[in-house]
């Protein structure tokens, strides 16, 4: 029998009220072990709550929380040592120590530690290494974050907008780091604005807005879903796409939006791209600007939770 | 070039965290300049102003053995009290202690880390206004060890009221509040001017502030040579005693 609980997170119809706005609203969710899960969501839908709650730096409203199966508030001691934490825009240090001293400074809080100058090196920050925290711009800021969670070889890290600020050699470099913890075994959490990042890193997406779950699952399974795809081209205006359709597979749609525009919606696979370029041929037209696009994460993003700017 | 990042957590001795920690307090608190003016530049300035003869006229002709006691008084309150509380206050506001507060550091050791700290400042500052006493012909009497304990119970209580200011008030308000206090209590808590100048009637009220109670004590014991200052080490005891459980009661960590 598989154990009952192997969750290195677990939150459970979470609810977080600040006076009558619901934060936090039901929430569930479930990282194993080892694994990479990414919260999406437009601004105020309630993911660094939710962050810091897991965290221990908040007290749930209702639901149960469980971190490596301990409470993040009453076994807080026991877990801070094997929890690596990156808080959303702030290093959260001594803005007056320099940027490698801070480090040795959270390194001397733990058994193991990684060197500091061999991370601060990993982070690219060698160079800035005698600044003063306040000193450095706002992505070095971010990276040195980075360093501090991860300098007391942590079991689970939680990365509120890790890569929020870096330029993108910067975002590379942090995606190679999470891609390793991950190897190693270490359970990440991340909650991120950049849909590339999530697709790229994450095991589970959980998308939420408005404080709830709107969609979870792999990068794969979300953009799967819903709508497939379409193929988009250029052709002579009034084709009879009636034939079209007849030779597509059952639920693909052809249209023409605009004289000589046309726009196939469906299930895109190489099949159904021969049978287009086969009925073009055969209809004697040459099809231009054909564009197939597959559903994007940003696709299935706005849909799920609207278009509209958030509060 | 890090190779693993394999799981190896684990919080390090706490005599570790406290050496690292009271270390990166002491130098923090060097590198400040508003600190180390706070701190270290007016008490001597204050102590050589004080001990010229056109401010005031102290019934004493040893004015330097008036001078030097409250200065001690003056430096143990700017560090312990304002020094402290303002901080401890913006460290408050820029998420210090909340980012402290994730980490393997207990709350104990950050704050024994303060406390030892602010008591390696006031033995610098101790040092120093000790020497220019000396240099202005300072002569203490007494026993130097009650002088210390004085300074201790003086730290503590000084020490709890700052962290209950920063604990409890924005560091804007803080910053204000703190620097307030030290210019009242410098002057009507019984440091710059000595509490007999006043009425009876405010003096029965006054001798019970903490400065006052470290002002009083110290110079019982450095200017006069007597015994145990019984009443200023009760005072004392009685504000840590009140101050140190309300600060860890309502100090906010964020
Ligand atoms: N301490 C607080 N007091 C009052 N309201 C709060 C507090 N913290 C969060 N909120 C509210 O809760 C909601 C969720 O905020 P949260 O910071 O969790 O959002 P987020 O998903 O992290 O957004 P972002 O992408 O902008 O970081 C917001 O409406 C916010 O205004
Ligand atoms: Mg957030």
């Amino acid at each position: 029998m598989a154990p009952v609980s192997t969750a290195a997170v677990e939150v459970c119809d979470l609810v977080k009220t600040y006076g009558t706005r619901r934060a936090v609203d039901g929430l569930s969710l479930r990282v194993p072990p080892g694994s990479v899960l990414a919260l999406l969501g437009p601004n105020g839908a309630g993911k660094t709550t939710t962050i810091e709650i897991c965290e221990g730096f908040r007290r749930p409203g209702a639901g149960t929380v469980r971190v490596l199966g301990l409470d993040p508030i009453a076994d807080a001691a026991t877990l801070r040592p094997r929890v690596g934490v990156m808080l959303q825009g702030s290093v959260g240090g001594y803005t007056g120590a320099r940027a490698l001293e801070l480090l040795r400074l959270f390194a001397s809080y733990a058994a193991r530690p990684h060197d500091p100058v061999e991370l601060l090196d990993g982070v690219g920050l060698a160079d800035v290494a005698r600044t003063p925290v306040k000193r450095l711009s706002g992505g070095q800021q971010q990276r040195l974050s980075l360093a501090l969670a991860l300098v007391g070889r942590p079991e689970l890290v939680f990365l509120d907008e890790p890569t929020a600020g870096m330029d993108p050699q910067a975002r590379r470099r942090t995606w190679e780091f999470i891609r390793r913890l991950r190897a190693d075994g270490v359970t990440v959490v991340l909650s991120t604005h950049f849909l590339d990042e999530a697709e790229q890193l994450a095991d589970t997406v959980v998308v939420i807005d408005a404080g709830r779950v709107v969609a979870a699952g792999t990068p794969a399974e979300l953009t799967r879903s819903g709508a497939e795809g379409q193929i988009r081209f250029r052709a002579a205006p009034g084709l009879r796409l009636e034939s079209l359709v007849a030779d597509l597979p059952e639920g693909s749609q052809a249209s023409e939006p605009e004289p000589g525009r046309y726009l196939l919606r469906g299930e895109v696979s190489p099949q159904l791209l021969a049978t287009l370029t086969a009925w073009c041929a055969g209809q004697g037209v040459l099809a231009d600007h054909l564009s197939v696009e597959r559903r994007s994460l940003e696709d299935v993003f706005l849909e799920l939770t609207g278009r509209e700017l958030r509060a | 070039m890090i190779t693993s990042f394999a799981p190896a957590p684990g919080a390090a001795p706490r005599s570790r965290m406290l050496a690292a920690q009271t270390s990166m307090e002491f130098r923090l608190l060097l590198r400040n300049g508003e600190q180390v003016g706070l701190t270290m530049v007016i008490p001597l300035l204050l102590l050589f102003f004080f001990n010229l003869p056109l401010l005031y006229s102290l019934n004493n002709p040893r004015r330097i053995d008036f001078v030097v006691p409250s200065i001690v008084a003056l430096a143990v309150m700017s560090a312990a009290f304002t020094g402290l509380a303002i901080g401890t206050g913006f460290e408050r506001k820029y998420s210090v202690l909340k980012r402290l507060g994730a980490t393997a550091l207990p709350r104990s050791v950050l704050i024994g880390g303060k406390t030892l700290a602010v008591l390696l400042i006031e033995a610098v500052q101790i040092v120093f206004v000790c020497a220019l006493g000396f240099v202005l012909a300072w002569h203490p009497h007494g026993d130097p060890l009650l002088a210390l304990v004085l300074v201790a119970l003086g730290t503590a209580a000084f020490g709890g009221l700052g962290l209950l200011v920063a604990g409890t008030l924005r560091a804007e308000v803080t910053l204000a509040a703190a620097n307030l206090i030290w210019l009242i209590l410098l002057f009507a808590g019984g440091i710059a001017i000595p509490l007999t100048r006043y009425p009876d009637s405010a003096r029965e009220v006054l001798q019970y502030l903490p400065s006052a109670a470290l002002s009083d004590g110290l110079h019982q014991v450095l200017q006069d040579g007597r015994g145990v200052p019984i009443r200023a080490l009760l005072t004392l005891l009685a504000w840590a005693a009140v101050a140190l459980p309300a600060a860890a009661r309502w100090f906010r960590w964020e």
